[in-house]
């Protein structure tokens, strides 16, 4: 006790615990008091969890993603701090907008407490600021397109727009300085005016006292224990929600790393902000500045006229009816939003294809090789997996299929007009071509020129008459040819085969097939130029040479259907010739098959 | 504020257990979930040291070509493979390493970095000895400490090296904590 005494001679600590505590609550404890104490609990927890981040955090476009699946993958409890994180931001979202009514309905905001009033709406709106500032920090695609729709509509405010998103992007341009003024904005400015103005607002409200609830239930009491209790339970209350959804979700969510050049057709605000994405739906070019600036700013200037308001004989219920109104509008658009993503086909489509990617950018940072130097963003640009669908589709689905859609899982406009290219090359595949039933059906050469040429004829002719011993050796030399493909999918049974590979290789330029008398193998068969050369077929050096050019004597020459020279006429890379092969030909990274986590 | 009760003011009997309760509860639910965020916070913070020091691994450094029997020590950058946290890099320097051809083909390996503080030695021809720039710790040629009141607890860090082939000179490359009087591997 008298360690205590000397240490509040010097501090006074006494007389500040007993004001803290001892506070009058009027008429005594009562929930509807709590809503503060949980947005101080929120922001503690805030603070506390954003400095624990920050250790692991770097900001910059080619390792901020990283960092933040570092932290999510990697470290120790990573996913959890960052959940903690994540959802109590959501929470004090909601925190804020009942805290806010409870204050309207409640009359707090009139006179002498303007002031207090005014303060707390700019508490909200800089930790609105907070959400749009750290929704960027990790660098995932949804955050960097939605940060970009944002700062777009930051410049269409009149005058200072253009120079205000230079600002606040740090350049003409998305990249390092984005992250470096987000961060700074996120973890330094916007949180010290937060605490500046908690500060103003706390002093202001034990200035003027708690509004009290008339009438009064019970005689006045003291802060400590009935209300503390009260906040106490409140605050565990929130807490509970919060870790529900972190353990829900397993954390926050990391979307693939973001690529300026890859757009994402999924971005969306956070949902707080979706009634302003909604609202901004129904202005017409060249107006967005209405719904985007002017209607929200007027808005806020009724809010913050609401103490002058009431105090006429009928502004109270005003400021009640505008209240509720606004948060009817809020809620009435965040709803059709939502309906609407709802019954967008293509932004089904567009959210799954986010969450592979995602997966798929975890899947290749986990792997072998690691996150090279110039990023994550690198690793699914160099995938096959990632990136052959999207080529396909983009250049491969007007004639062909996969599987019978595009490659990404759509229908191109135009009907098929070329070969389901689905495991091509594989026995199976294989002995489908050389059903005298398939040979001209859709999946092969049905649609194409080819439909009438030798080829067909053989199979619908020669192969058809085949007698059992014929159709034995046809049989071998399908698993012949298609070991020439040397596929990932085939390799271990290629290499079982291999007596039968040899024995199909004899009987494909054996006579009775006389495969051989159009096309070339090795070094038998005719010269290159009558048929495709099935030296390596469906191999990775195959695939890349017909796309590249199928006029070439060794493909189809001057046979050729319509398939452009993808590679001659340059209409695709080198380097995007070889993903969307390897992406045929099953060719890209899995881990290997380890416990179930 | 001006609240005429104070913590020690005696509360009506009757209400004395419920208060008490209260105030449990509250001080409970109160420090529990106050204790959360710094708890998460404090996994991530601790998460260094799960990490272990890693195995020196043996690196082609140079061939026995660019070395004369008897000569120099000469200084050669150790490339190897790196993880850094996320990144993963190939082929990248990681250190360097002081070679010196002896007789019979033998081959003298010191890692450069000085075990007082970690700094890089230099090596002086005139004197004949390395020296550290840092803090004047100097070592022999053998890496021994040549100053008794020199500030390194312990001699240059020499490194295991074989010859492969005849004309590759390897050396399984290694880091040591510094400031202690033996090899700790970091």
């Amino acid at each position: 006790m008298k360690a205590l005494d000397w240490l509040d001679h010097r501090t006074g600590y006494k007389r500040l615990l007993h004001e803290t505590l001892f506070e009058n609550v009027p008429g005594g404890a009562r929930w509807r008091y709590v809503w503060g104490s949980t947005l101080a609990f929120c922001f503690m927890v805030q603070v506390v969890t954003g400095l624990a981040l920050w250790l692991a955090y770097s900001p910059s476009s080619q390792t901020a993603w990283e960092s933040v699946y570092y932290i999510q993958h990697e470290m120790w409890g990573g996913w959890f701090l960052r959940g903690v994180h994540h959802y109590t931001a959501h929470a004090m979202t909601v925190l804020l907008v009942v805290h806010l009514m409870q204050v309207v309905i409640d009359g707090a905001y009139k006179a002498p407490r303007e002031f207090n009033f005014w303060s707390g709406i700019v508490l909200l709106l800089l930790t609105l600021a907070l959400s749009l500032t750290g929704y960027l920090l990790p660098w995932d695609q949804k955050g960097f397109w939605a940060t970009k729709v944002a700062t777009n509509i930051a410049a269409i405010t009149p005058v200072i727009g253009p120079s205000l998103q230079k600002l606040v992007v740090g350049g003409n341009d998305y990249g390092h300085h984005t992250l470096t003024r987000f961060f700074a904005l996120h973890a330094g400015i916007i949180p010290g005016l937060i605490i500046a103005f908690i500060v103003g607002h706390i002093y202001l409200f034990r200035k003027h006292g708690l509004t009290p609830k008339l009438p009064k239930r019970r005689p006045d009491a003291a802060f400590w224990p009935d209300q503390v209790l009260r906040d106490a339970v409140a605050c565990l209350a929130v807490l509970v929600v919060v870790l529900f959804l972190v353990f829900r979700y397993h954390g926050a969510e990391l979307g693939a790393p973001a690529d300026p050049s890859e757009p994402f057709s999924a971005a969306r605000p956070e949902w707080y902000f979706l009634f302003l994405f909604e609202l901004l739906k129904y202005f017409p070019g060249g107006t967005e500045v209405w719904g985007a600036i002017v209607l929200p700013g007027l808005l806020m200037a009724v809010l913050a006229a609401m103490p002058f308001i009431g105090n006429w004989k009928l502004g109270h219920r005003f400021n009640l009816a505008f209240l509720w109104a606004m948060m009817g509008g809020v809620a009435a658009l965040t709803f059709l939003a939502i309906g609407a993503d709802r019954s967008n086909p293509n932004h089904t489509i567009a959210v799954r294809t986010a969450e592979q990617e995602a997966h798929r950018a975890v899947v290749l940072a986990r792997g072998p090789d690691g996150i090279p130097i110039t990023g994550a963003v690198t690793l699914l640009r160099n995938d096959p997996l990632t990136q052959g669908p999207k080529i396909f589709a983009k250049s491969c689905a007007s004639c062909h299929r996969y599987d019978g859609h595009d490659g990404l899982g759509g229908q191109p406009k135009d009907k098929a007009s070329a070969a389901d290219l689905k495991g091509f090359a594989s026995r199976a595949w294989l002995t489908g071509l050389f059903d005298p039933a398939k040979v001209d059906g859709s999946l092969y050469f049905g649609d194409t020129a080819h439909k009438r040429g030798k080829m067909v004829k053989y199979v619908k002719e020669d192969v058809a008459s085949l007698d059992d011993a014929g159709k034995k050796e046809l049989a071998q030399a399908i698993v012949a040819l298609s070991a020439e493909a040397r596929l990932k999918a085939q390799r271990e049974q290629d290499r079982q085969d291999e007596a039968l590979i040899a024995t199909g290789t004899k009987a494909l330029i054996g006579t009775k097939l006389s495969c051989i008398d159009c096309h070339r193998f090795h070094e038998d068969g005719e010269e290159l130029g009558t048929a495709p050369d099935l030296t390596g077929y469906g191999s990775r050096e195959w695939i890349v040479g017909i796309i590249t050019n199928p006029e070439h004597q060794r493909f189809y020459g001057a046979k050729n259907d319509r398939m452009p020279a993808f590679g001659e006429e340059k209409q695709l890379t080198p380097h995007e010739i070889g993903l969307v092969t390897d992406w045929l030909r099953g060719e890209w990274y899995e881990p290997a098959a380890k416990k179930p986590e | 504020m001006d609240t005429p009760s104070a913590p020690d003011s005696a509360p009506p009997p009757a209400g004395d257990r419920r208060e008490f309760l209260t105030k449990a509860a509250a001080i409970a639910i109160g420090g529990a979930i106050t204790a959360v965020p710094p708890i998460a916070g404090l996994c991530v913070f601790l998460d260094p040291l799960r990490r272990e020091a890693s195995a020196g691994a043996s690196v082609l450094v140079a061939s026995l070509s660019a070395l004369t029997e008897g000569g120099e020590p000469r200084k050669f950058p150790v490339l190897a493979d790196k993880v850094d946290a996320w990144n993963r890099a190939t082929n990248v320097p990681v250190g360097a390493v002081y070679l010196q051809r002896l007789k019979d083909n033998k081959i003298r390996a010191l890692n450069v970095v000085c075990p007082h503080a970690g700094c890089f030695v230099d090596f002086r021809p005139a004197q004949n000895k390395y020296h550290c720039p840092c803090h004047d710790s100097s070592f022999g040629l053998d890496g021994a400490i040549l100053d008794p009141k020199s500030p390194s607890p312990r001699p240059l860090d020499e490194l295991p090296v074989e010859i492969r082939k005849g004309t590759e000179v390897w050396v399984t490359f290694q880091n040591f904590r510094a400031g202690e009087h033996k090899k700790i591997p970091v």
